[in-house]
């Protein structure tokens, strides 16, 4: 009789501090920054917990990170609600439009490039080299490394390579 | 990425694996522009060596690849001709007068660039002028 009433006893406490057992507001963000920490493709969230509303802050790279993000938290047990207050990285800028020379400064590099190179004719038009006539192999990669250097919208390698 | 950047990958993952500052890639009118200073000659000849074995004899049209070797007054260069001497001009260009030569494997020193073609030089029998960069190695 008296062990019953001891073991009811302890079934008891045991029940009711099970109940009581809600994780505190510190291991719910440790938990949540353990799980963001195992997906490294969307890193940059951080998550506050307070009272079991966790609130996410910080820069991720799209919004399929955001989106993951409040799905993960939401998941930790004992969060009881979501803040979602990620922004998402800006797209870069496109690069800008590469310069190209006009065709009073490329013709004058194109004859400072040939010099050398007799046997090849080079004509420029609208930004555009037009290589014909014959090439040493040798010569080749010093010839085309002169004209990359001047700027052109385009080479146009046309030349017989001996 | 664009088709091009994917033809192309191979050696615009070595510009960025070998240090190319200003590295910039940009598209116009279907034709490819990388531009940007290798810390090195060898730097900027690898990058030449990639390219000319994805498009063998640069044949496509389709790549403007423009390395310059990053250098400053000062900096010591060697005169990289095929054999012969390398002309010192008075001005930038090959209409200017020669001032002077510079021997196959000569050291130079580069006084400052003119341009990505010109460079002014000094040899150390005191001739200075323009040369062509082309065949200038800096050290």
């Amino acid at each position: 009789m008296k062990l019953s009433k001891i073991l009811l006893a302890v079934f008891l406490t045991a029940a009711v501090s099970f109940i009581g057992c809600k994780p505190k507001d510190s291991t719910i963000q440790k938990n949540i920054a353990d799980k963001f920490a195992a997906n490294p493709e969307c890193s940059g969230a951080t998550a506050t917990v307070s009272d079991g509303v966790a609130t996410l802050t910080g820069q991720v790279k799209d919004d399929m990170c955001k989106s993951t993000a409040e799905t993960t938290a939401k998941d930790v047990k004992g969060v009881k609600s979501v803040v979602n207050d990620l922004t998402v990285t800006p797209p870069p800028p496109p690069p800008a439009a590469p310069t190209v020379s006009p065709d009073a400064a490329l013709n004058q590099g194109v004859t400072d490039a040939t010099k050398d190179f007799p046997t090849v004719k080079a004509t420029v038009n609208n930004g555009e080299i037009t290589l014909t006539g014959t090439i040493k192999r040798k010569d080749l990669t010093t010839l085309m490394q002169s004209l990359n250097s001047l700027h052109p919208a385009k080479i146009n390698n046309q030349l017989t390579i001996k | 990425m664009s088709a091009l950047q994917d033809k192309y990958k191979q050696l615009i993952d070595a510009a960025k694996a070998a240090g190319i500052s200003n590295l910039q890639v940009s598209e116009q009118g279907n034709v490819l522009h990388i531009s940007g200073d290798a810390p090195t000659g060898a730097a900027k000849d690898q990058l030449w060596e990639i390219y000319g074995k994805i498009d063998p004899d640069y044949r496509a049209g389709d790549l403007i690849l423009d390395i310059e070797v990053a250098a400053t007054a000062g900096t010591k260069a060697k005169v990289t001709t095929d054999s012969t001497a390398l002309n010192i001009r008075k001005g930038p260009g090959t209409d200017q007068p020669i001032v002077g030569k510079a021997a196959h494997g000569e050291i130079v020193t580069l006084q400052n660039k003119t341009n990505e073609q010109w460079w002014l030089i000094k040899t150390d029998g005191g001739v200075e002028g323009y040369a062509y960069a082309q065949y200038l190695s800096p050290q």
